[in-house]
């Protein structure tokens, strides 16, 4: 995940051109605000403003779509992201203490963002690989059959 | 195509060949020739597999041996042994439970599992999915072929209603009934959608549909578009399945490459066209209506029915919208016939139903198998036994809008009918399979909770009701519960099923619903003497919620 801070400008140009390539019909929105959270890390206030004014939607409209999607941040994000499953497969097979093990070591709760700006801890609802639970996913990376003994060796792979 | 006894996969991903994983694949590839087997075996790549430390890692099937990690000095022994003489490699093998799951892994076919029969997942880990002439082969798009040469779209709706098959998305609606609504509305423009946005927790069997046999999907949507008069297709593929939306954008390339999708297909004038839209993580957005706004670039907030999708769906045009195993089954029902369909399963619910199987069992996975079996049997044989050889206390199917299924039930059928008689529901095909260790109101908990995240908040019994429930249930494991509490739950529950505007509000109070009447002592040992059974639940004494 890249998320370097873009001067505004950059943020603007970015909008532009992707609003160029993918057209500004409304059913384009979702599929933008992918891309802008791919490219930006998260959907920045001047990435709504911009969209709103090449597809000619409401900045109202644009921020209640980009909020209502879990896949879908108008927060920055740390360097890595990860999503703890949290739906019962994963729950029943001992996801309950692998999520005490990961809250222990990252000093993190639910939704919060490390002061290095390192991790963001997030749960998640099923991710469709519950033959392997307790699931968790870190940027890309998908781990099966973790146990509380295994969460510092996995941190441990990211810088 | 070649009739193979034995299939050789070797991993790919980038760690496997950097541990030689070509250097593998040569030295098989040499000892199956130098066996005379070339003809009987056959040898490919695949993706990332398994754990890394197992890497790089061969399969074979349909025996289902794993082996890894595997250097070149290890090949002629497997070669001899397993492939030769049939003798399994012990030493050199690991278990399922060493895969990532990326992948499908499919358990052996042969003499182990008598009743496993595939129609939905026929092709799935059998073919390369990336190679529209393996589908080909296999009898791909033969059945588009009849229909647009053959048939009407009047006699292909009526063979699917024939068939009797219903929609495999959990809710059990006759699917030709749906196809002969959309083909009556009104309207030169039609659509056609495939539901591909498969979150319901412990549910991923359309995940290997679509990252298996992509093109079975195609085919099935190009004969539902011919039959219901559409020639637009969306498939909504949930944004966290990336494997399984680039298989499909690619399959859908070389569909329209070999000209089976676009223009004038095999030259009768019909033409059809797929587009892919990714989701972008909302559980709601599996509702019909949801998924139709979250297309046209809305928030995926369920839309008040009638008037239903069949008459005004997409950008108020006659939608049909089919799950992915629903969508499976066509081209089989068409290749075979509908006389062939019915006869396996049950008679109100013919076909099969594939199952993910979970929880505290032996083996976890996919089976598909034909409709009517009991809970029994999928436990002792397919689950091969709970583990370490608990006791089976409840299974929780369909995900969560699903039941939870007490002990006693389990020697009921399992189909659409059986099901609805006994008070439970099938729902998507998930089946939690649980022990005596599971608390049953810590998993109401942990299930009203995703309720509570994927609530859209558009109505308020949903948002409101849910969110109480949560609360409660909260108490109720801390130990500071009311017997109050109970009929609370009670009532909340048949709000939900009452006032809801969709499909998740009327569903997420059955936890609520089966557990006070199936387990309702565990539920009061908690309340009135303070303990949880299991031992599962904090009991601390202090209250989660307050009201003042």
């Amino acid at each position: 995940m890249s998320v370097e801070v873009k001067e505004r400008q950059d943020v603007r140009k970015i909008v532009r051109n992707l609003v160029q390539k993918k057209g500004h019909e409304k059913a384009e929105l979702i599929p933008i605000l992918h891309e802008i959270n791919k490219t930006l890390g998260y959907i920045s206030d001047d990435a709504i403003q911009e969209l709103s004014k090449g597809m000619n939607i409401p900045t109202s409209h644009i921020y209640s779509v980009a909020t209502f999607y879990r896949m879908l941040s108008t927060e920055p994000r740390g360097r890595h992201v990860i999503q703890f499953c949290e739906s019962a497969p994963c729950h029943v097979v001992g996801g309950r203490l692998v999520w005490q093990k990961l809250t222990q070591e990252l000093g993190l709760s639910k939704g919060e963002t490390s002061d290095d700006n390192k991790w963001t801890l997030l749960t998640t609802s099923c991710l469709g690989v519950c033959g392997v639970g307790p699931v968790m996913v870190i940027d890309n990376d998908i781990y099966g059959n973790v146990t509380p003994d295994q969460v510092p060796e996995i941190l441990s792979n990211y810088e | 195509m070649k009739a193979i006894r034995s299939m050789v996969l070797v991993s790919s991903d980038p760690e496997s060949m950097e541990r030689g994983a070509l250097d593998v694949f040569s030295a098989l590839q040499q000892q199956i020739s130098a066996f005379g087997m070339d003809d009987e075996i056959s040898l490919s790549m695949i993706s990332d597999i398994g754990k890394r430390e197992f890497t790089p890692i061969v399969l074979v099937y349909p025996d289902a041996v794993i082996y890894g990690p595997v250097t070149p000095a290890d090949v002629p022994h497997i070669v001899e042994e397993h492939l030769y003489k049939g003798r399994v490699v012990e030493e050199k093998q690991i278990s399922a439970y060493d895969l990532t799951g990326r992948v499908a892994w499919l358990s052996a076919r042969k003499g182990t599992l008598p009743a496993e029969n595939r129609i939905v997942l026929k092709n799935v880990g059998l073919i390369d999915p990336e190679k529209i002439d393996d589908y080909i082969l296999n009898e791909g798009y033969e059945s588009l072929g009849k229909v647009l040469k053959e048939m009407t779209p009047a006699e292909t709706i009526a063979e699917i209603k024939d068939s009797g098959l219903r929609g495999r998305g959990g809710a059990g609606f006759p699917t030709g009934l749906k196809w002969q609504f959309v083909s009556g509305a009104k309207g030169e423009k039609k659509y056609v959608i495939c539901n591909a946005d498969e979150s319901e927790p412990g549910t991923f069997k359309d995940r290997l549909v679509l990252e298996g046999d992509p093109h079975a999907i195609i085919e099935a949507m190009t004969i539902a578009g011919y039959a219901v008069g559409a020639d637009e297709g969306y498939i909504y593929i949930r944004g966290e399945y990336a494997l399984a939306i680039s298989r499909m954008e690619k399959a859908i390339e070389q569909t329209r490459s070999y000209g089976l999708l676009g223009e004038n297909i095999f030259d009768t004038g019909f033409s059809f066209d797929l587009h892919i839209h990714a989701g972008a993580g909302a559980y709601i957005c599996g509702e019909e209506t949801a998924l139709i706004e979250s297309i046209e670039g809305n928030r995926g907030e369920p839309r008040s029915r009638p008037p239903y999708p069949t008459t005004v769906g997409l950008w108020k045009k006659p939608t049909l919208v089919n799950n992915v195993e629903t969508l499976a089954n066509i081209p089989a029902i068409i290749r075979n016939g509908a006389a062939l369909y019915k006869s396996i399963g049950t008679p109100s619910s013919p076909g099969t139903k594939v199952y993910t199987i979970l929880g505290n069992v032996n083996v976890t996975g996919l089976i598909e198998v034909p409709m009517g079996i009991t809970l029994r049997e999928v436990i002792s044989i397919y689950a091969k036994g709970m583990k370490n050889g608990a006791t089976f206390k409840l299974a929780q199917t369909g995900g969560s809008s699903g039941s939870i299924i007490p002990a006693s039930l389990q020697d009921t059928p399992m189909d659409f009918d059986s099901f609805s008689k006994a008070g439970v529901s099938l729902g998507s095909g998930a089946l939690l399979i649980c022990n005596e260790n599971v608390c049953v109101v810590d998993l109401a908990k942990v299930l009203l909770n995703f309720f509570r995240c994927e609530s859209c908040g558009k109505c308020n019994p949903c948002r409101i009701g849910i969110k109480r429930a949560y609360e409660i249930l909260s108490n109720i494991t801390e130990g500071v519960g009311t017997l109050q509490d109970l009929k609370d739950l009670q009532l909340i529950s048949d709000q939900l099923y009452n006032l809801s505007n969709c499909g998740l509000g009327q569903t997420a109070g059955s936890p609520l619903r089966d557990i006070l009447a199936h387990f309702r002592a565990e539920v009061e040992a908690h309340i009135k003497l303070k303990v949880c059974p299991t031992g599962v639940c904090p009991m601390s004494g202090r209250r989660a919620y307050q009201i003042d």
